[in-house]
């Protein structure tokens, strides 16, 4: 590991409130030695790119539950990409249909973590997929 | 009969267990509480019957609330549905009354939970997704049309705007000719859990428990069937909480809700018997066995001794359980079916008066019509063929049953005690006690998985891939029909009268005065959701979560 930690937004977009999952990720991801960010809850896709620009992420983390994700990522990404941002890499994690998942990676979301992932295995994806990991 | 445990123990169980199982470890609960290898009649020394248990129907109504339970009549087997369109939702509803549901559960649409119109920028993604897309009196015309809400009970899991969709659902009884005397259901209106686990949260704790107490005080005066709460432990246990913080917090809360609608100056008797609770029914069998048993023991205490009640309807803990939506596993989804009929058994066992069973798909999406039958098919089969329905409360007595509903009982007793101490659940939440105590459970059990130490078939072990199993997926097209309905609502409603019924409401609420009348009224008048919420969120405004993990 190079001495700067790697940054990662974890954030709940879609209107729901469960926020189970995004916090024990997150705090096991804190507790691997990674920096965390958790925005709370409802969160805009323009809210959650802006938080990753300002914090200076590497890793966008993405929880949702509430059947959203095929309306809600796209409009991310296409923000990501007017703004020119190609080196923050997005993963997702909730209630997402496995029909779902190659559209969803088709337009850049890197992984997606179905429920019974376990926290090591989200960690280790990482570590090998990040920059200075 | 000590010596002879202790010599059975020593002679006979330790030593086989180092042969056959060396350095197990002891056995404990999903929740980590420790489960002892036997249990014996020295278990129960000094348990009085009478004390403890009583007959069903009475006193403190362990053994049940009624003296005939499932005799007499059996649980309501309702099913929580909603998705779409009212439309959708309201065929799918005529489908599950024809199968042989008898009670009706609303799921409605993100949006109408936050109180925001389908039209608000904020709702984009996610109208009809997780349930029906409701914004006015018009869309919960369609929702019941055809179904006469006499004799037809119907659930509503909603929070914040409660008060609001209940307006809507009486209203559309009055236009199918029925008052309001005669209507019979429960709006869900526990916003404490909200705070603490949900989070569907819009304004802040006090306001949120003022207008919970208009919907005590109007209820018990004008709509004498219906449970104006349902005071929920079902988002705490999904939250990661665990039984024991789940038994506690609930009933906390209803102690909560009991002072506040006290400090109005309502009477206990005439509210108290309309309070009605959730439950989650989770994998260990007998801790939920346990925990449903001792609520009530607990509640009955609670009413009686701590707040003086007189009417025995007020001692009554009633409940609805829905088995636990996060045991379920996206691996092998089929083995579903086998958790929820488990956790169905155990809600039975402990005397459920309604239940909710989930589908096999849920870790994926909102349930298809095959998955929700076999649903319902579980507990049909629970109430008609497994015998379990013929003896009331058959686990009552068991040495094991027995220990443990005490020990959660007292388990559950501290943590009340320590929110007493706190000055309340209000002041507990802004504290963020209750939230962090379910934040370290989640994340306790989530690492026990991960070592192994708790296993879960089909993801930590036994793993095996599977095919894809086919989903509802909600069309998009929904939206466009019903947005199509709210822009027709909005052209030929009387729009000078539904602005005098908002301005109406906003003056009602500074002043402090039940609000019931004033939302009925909006309703009427064909006000949309969104515009009461607002005119609410004016004067009370917004809760801002403090963020914590």
């Amino acid at each position: 590991m190079t001495d700067k930690k790697i940054r990662i937004l974890v954030a709940k977009p879609g209107l729901d409130g469960h926020d189970r999952g995004a916090k024990v990720i997150s705090r096991a991801l804190r507790d691997a030695g990674f920096e965390v960010i958790y925005t709370g809850l409802r969160r805009t896709p323009e809210e959650i790119v802006n938080a990753a620009i300002q914090e200076d992420a590497d890793v966008i983390g993405l929880s949702i539950l509430s059947g959203a994700h095929n309306v809600l990522f796209p409009e991310l990404m296409r923000l990501l990409e007017q703004k020119g941002i190609e080196d923050i890499r997005v993963i997702a994690g909730g209630i997402i249909p496995e029909k779902d998942i190659p559209g969803l990676k088709k337009i850049g979301i890197a992984e997606i973590f179905l429920p019974g992932s376990s926290t090591k295995d989200i960690v280790q994806w990482i570590l090998d997929n990040v920059p200075g990991g | 009969m000590k010596q002879k445990l202790q010599q059975w123990k020593k002679n006979r169980y330790d030593v086989s267990l180092d042969n056959s199982c060396p350095g197990k470890k002891p056995a404990t609960t999903i929740s980590g509480k420790r489960i002892d290898e036997l249990y014996t009649p020295l278990d129960l020394e000094n348990f009085d019957y009478d004390e403890k248990l009583g007959f069903p129907g009475e006193y403190p109504f362990t053994r049940g609330i009624h003296p005939t339970m499932y005799q007499g009549r059996l649980w309501t087997m309702r099913q929580f549905s909603g998705f779409g369109t009212a439309e959708q939702t309201n065929r799918r509803y005529k489908y599950l009354l024809n199968h042989g549901t008898t009670g009706l559960s609303v799921a409605f649409h993100l949006p109408t939970l936050m109180g925001m119109d389908s039209d608000n920028p904020l709702a984009k993604g996610e109208i009809g997704k997780c349930g029906v897309a409701i914004d006015t009196l018009a869309d919960m015309e369609v929702l019941f049309e055809g179904i006469p809400l006499d004799r037809i009970s119907t659930s509503m899991t909603i929070n914040p705007p409660a008060a609001i969709l209940w307006a809507m659902y009486i209203a559309v009884a009055e236009k199918q000719g029925f008052p309001a005397e005669v209507i019979s259901g429960t709006i869900q209106n526990d916003m404490l859990k909200e705070y603490i686990a949900q989070k569907t949260f819009i304004f802040p704790p006090g306001p949120s428990m003022k207008l919970i107490v208009d919907t005590f005080e109007f209820g018990a005066k004008k709509v004498p069937r219906w449970n104006t709460i349902s005071i929920s432990g079902y988002h705490i246990r999904e939250a990661g909480s665990t039984a024991v913080q789940e038994l506690a917090f609930t009933l906390r809360d209803g102690i909560e809700y009991v002072e506040w609608a006290l400090k109005r100056g309502l009477d206990i008797d005439e509210f108290a018997p309309r309070l009605s609770f959730f439950f989650n029914a989770h994998n260990d069998f007998f801790e939920e066995i346990a925990k449903f048993r001792a609520a009530r023991r607990i509640w009955a205490h609670a009413m009686k001794e701590r707040f003086g009640a007189k009417n025995p309807r007020s001692w009554l803990l009633r409940f609805h359980t829905q088995t636990s939506g996060v045991s379920l596993m996206a691996q092998q989804p089929y083995n579903n079916v086998i958790r929820v009929a488990l956790q169905a058994l155990s809600a039975v066992l402990g005397g459920t008066q309604s239940l909710h069973t989930n589908s096999l798909d849920e870790t994926y999406a909102l349930p298809s019509e095959d998955a929700v039958t076999i649903a319902l098919r579980t507990q049909q089969i629970i109430a008609h063929e497994s015998g379990v329905t013929n003896s009331i409360d058959p686990l009552g007595g068991s040495y094991f049953v027995e220990k443990l509903t005490c020990e959660m009982e007292e388990e559950a007793l501290d943590y009340i005690r320590k929110i007493d101490d706190m000055g309340g659940m209000v002041k507990a939440i802004e504290m963020g006690f209750p939230q962090k105590e379910i934040t370290n459970s989640a994340y306790w059990y989530q690492m026990a998985v991960e070592k192994k130490e708790k296993i879960v078939v089909g993801v930590n072990a036994f793993e095996k891939d599977h095919e894809p199993i086919s989903l509802l997926e909600i069309d998009e097209s929904v939206v466009k029909h019903h947005l199509a309905r709210q822009i027709d609502v909005k052209k030929t409603r009387n729009s000078a009268q539904v602005m005098q019924k908002l301005h109406d409401l906003k003056k009602a609420a500074e002043d402090e005065v039940n609000l019931m009348p004033f939302i009925l009224g909006c309703v009427r008048s064909y006000a949309t959701l969104g515009e009461i919420t607002e005119t609410l969120r004016e004067v009370f405004g917004e809760y801002e979560e403090p963020i914590d993990f």
